[in-house]
């Protein structure tokens, strides 16, 4: 040992130290903040209390799943599987079957996929690879803000600006010029599964599209460089040496925007006109899942009502669970376990 | 000959195709166009709320309760108090449990009960709004009646995964030294988490604090058939409660223009709160954390 070889009058080396066994009572006084924090037994209380936290998350999603199978269980056995294949939503003779409203969410969500995702893709590619440094912050940080407005005023802007500008001028024009397809039929209202598809589609942009730049970011460079230096123009290398490597993240991204846009609840219940019907035009006005539980939990009468709206809600929790779960995976093996974090 | 071969090797390279060049323009082009596309609605939303807001927000919409049915005039002054409530029960609920599985993830969470939280979190963040407001109406309110508290506790729910995943990325980002040297010193575990860990990242983890107060403060749904509303004061946790974002929702629906402009003056109000809490806290952290350095 180094200090043995050189001894010095004023320390004695080694010595004190066997003196003063370390011990489960500290009797020097270099230790205060041992003995003032106690021993082992606050470790482990302090440890216990943290896994509680902990546990506390999975508990929350059991009682969740609790709460939604037992509340719909009344329903479950009034109509069984037939639930999710009867068009009929009657309160009055309890009739209840969910198809009007599984359609709806499906339709608006797709449609709002349909127009995001190329948005979303085509900022995300902007902000990695076109713009330049300075630009890159301020931008992110503006489509991000709107992730941060509130889906209610959403809804308040959709139903005096969007639904008036689709009514009076943009559906008499898409009638006129696709009426032919039989998607844009009938009257041009406002309305629609369509002003719902669009106000879906601007809020989930900013997901769809901070995920898929979090997933370009991770395509390493070198890629970029061997597809440049084949020739490649700018385009040719962001869609061979990034898209095509990035391609399993930005799936997942898009799919989390999915889940997103299956549960959205107020903005849609304000514009998508809340008629509980299955109609082939995107002018027709629809009704969804999440949207007929808002805005009839609170009126509902009768047991098998109330149960009805929640076996609607488990069946929108089961859908975004796997949605959201596979969406999970598939980031996670890109980013290596870093969290979605355009989720938050 | 060496440097006649590269000459000759260079020269042979085909120039870019103007087809090729042509599609790279493009591509620049539509890519911008979709930057352009994104930030309109942006800007649409908030030129629009501001045109609308500031000049519907007048005393009496900040001081008074709402007026009958009909009659204009009134205020959202009981919808604004009932949300910092509703909130105030959020934060208290969701704060301690999302900071203690944040520091539980980080500390002790390197197994596969640790795994299982921080999936389970992600997919607790995905639940849709409205269905944490039917489990919360199930468990509070079926058999008992609308309360303040079970909006509160719904949005507690939806604020645990944001503040717990944040607050684990954040602690992880602690020099592992920190710790080490904290241990080294004779400090309990328990000491170093609280007073060094978690003392270091306190900025972090309140940004993420604020990020999920910031996602619940406009949140509608969960409120819809838990706290319900409400035209009167209330400040007592186990009765009916009106909200602000509730407030909006009932009144955009309305088909009275007073109750419209409420609204809007409504959504400002809630925005400008959302914003300035959220500026607030980040400022006294920052002024904290250096004037503590």
């Amino acid at each position: 040992m180094a200090n043995k070889a050189l001894p010095r009058p004023d320390m004695p080396g080694p010595q004190p130290v066997e003196q003063t066994k370390v011990t489960s009572v500290p009797v020097q006084p270099a230790a205060p903040l041992l003995r003032a924090s106690g021993g082992e037994v606050p470790d482990r209380i302090f440890k216990s209390a943290m896994t509680a936290c902990g546990l506390a998350v999975l508990a929350v999603l059991a009682v969740i799943v609790y709460e939604l199978i037992s509340g719909s269980r009344l329903s479950w056995h009034a109509f069984g599987f037939k639930f999710f294949a009867a068009s009929d939503w009657d309160p009055v003779n309890e009739h209840f079957g969910a198809l009007p409203f599984i359609y709806g969410t499906l339709v608006s969500s797709l449609l709002a996929l349909i127009i995001a995702v190329p948005l979303a893709v085509g900022v995300a590619v902007f902000t990695t690879e076109m713009c330049p440094k300075g630009l890159r912050g301020p931008l992110s940080f503006f489509v991000e803000l709107l992730a941060a407005i509130p889906s209610v005023i959403y809804g308040l802007w959709a139903m005096f600006v969007l639904v008036p500008l689709l009514g009076q001028h943009v559906q008499p024009y898409l009638q006129r010029t696709l009426g032919w397809t039989t998607l844009f039929d009938g009257p041009p209202i406002g309305y629609s599964m369509l002003a719902a598809g669009i106000i879906l589609a601007i809020m989930i942009v900013p997901i769809v599209s901070s995920i898929t730049r979090e997933v370009l970011m991770v395509v390493p460079q070198h890629q970029r460089e061997a597809v440049l230096a084949l020739g490649a123009t700018r385009w040719e290398m962001i869609r061979i040496g990034v898209l095509r490597n990035a391609r399993a993240g930005i799936l997942g991204g898009i799919i989390l925007g999915l889940g997103r846009a299956l549960g959205e609840t107020m903005a849609v219940t304000m514009v998508i006109g809340n008629n509980p019907q299955i109609a082939k035009s995107l002018f027709a006005p629809g009704y969804t899942m999440a949207s007929v539980m808002a805005n009839e939990f609170s009126e509902a009468t009768g047991d098998v009502y109330i149960s009805s709206l929640i076996e609607i809600g488990l069946a929108l929790f089961l859908v975004t669970i796997v949605v959201n779960a596979l969406a999970q995976l598939l980031v996670w093996t890109v980013t290596r376990g870093q969290p979605a974090r355009g989720n938050a | 000959m060496p440097e006649a071969t590269v000459t000759t090797a260079l020269h042979s390279v085909p120039p870019i195709s103007l087809r090729r060049r042509f599609t790279d323009h493009l591509m620049t082009g539509v890519a911008v166009l979709t930057v352009l596309l994104v930030l309109a609605p942006l800007v649409a939303i908030f030129g629009y709320l501001v045109y609308r807001g500031v000049g519907a927000i007048d005393w009496a919409f900040l001081t008074q309760t709402p007026k009958p049915v009909g009659e204009s005039g009134g205020g959202m002054a009981n919808a604004i108090v009932g949300s910092a409530l509703i909130l105030g029960i959020a934060s208290l609920v969701g704060v301690p449990f999302g900071v203690g599985a944040g520091i539980y993830l980080a500390e002790f969470g390197r197994n596969s009960m640790g795994r299982a939280i921080r999936f389970t979190a992600d997919v607790l963040n995905g639940v849709p709004s409205i269905v944490i407001g039917v489990a919360a109406y199930a468990m509070l309110v079926l058999h008992r009646h609308f309360s303040a508290l079970a909006g509160g506790v719904a949005l507690a729910i939806m604020m645990v995964p944001t503040i717990s995943r944040t607050t684990e990325e954040m602690l992880l980002l602690v020099p592992q030294a920190l710790r080490e040297a904290a241990y080294g010193l004779g400090v309990p575990r328990w000491r170093t988490t609280l007073s060094i860990t978690l003392r270091t990242a306190t900025s972090g983890v309140i940004t993420g604090v604020m990020l999920a107060f910031a996602r619940v403060a406009g949140e509608t749904a969960p409120l819809l058939f838990t706290t319900l509303g409400n035209t009167f004061w209330n400040l007592h946790i186990d009765q009916a409660t009106a909200a602000l974002p509730l407030q909006i929702y009932v009144y955009a629906n309305s088909p009275y223009d007073d109750w419209h402009r409420q609204a809007w003056a409504g959504a400002f109000v809630l925005i400008v709160l959302i914003v300035t809490a959220v500026a607030a806290v980040r400022y006294a952290v920052r002024r904290g954390t250096f004037g503590a350095a």
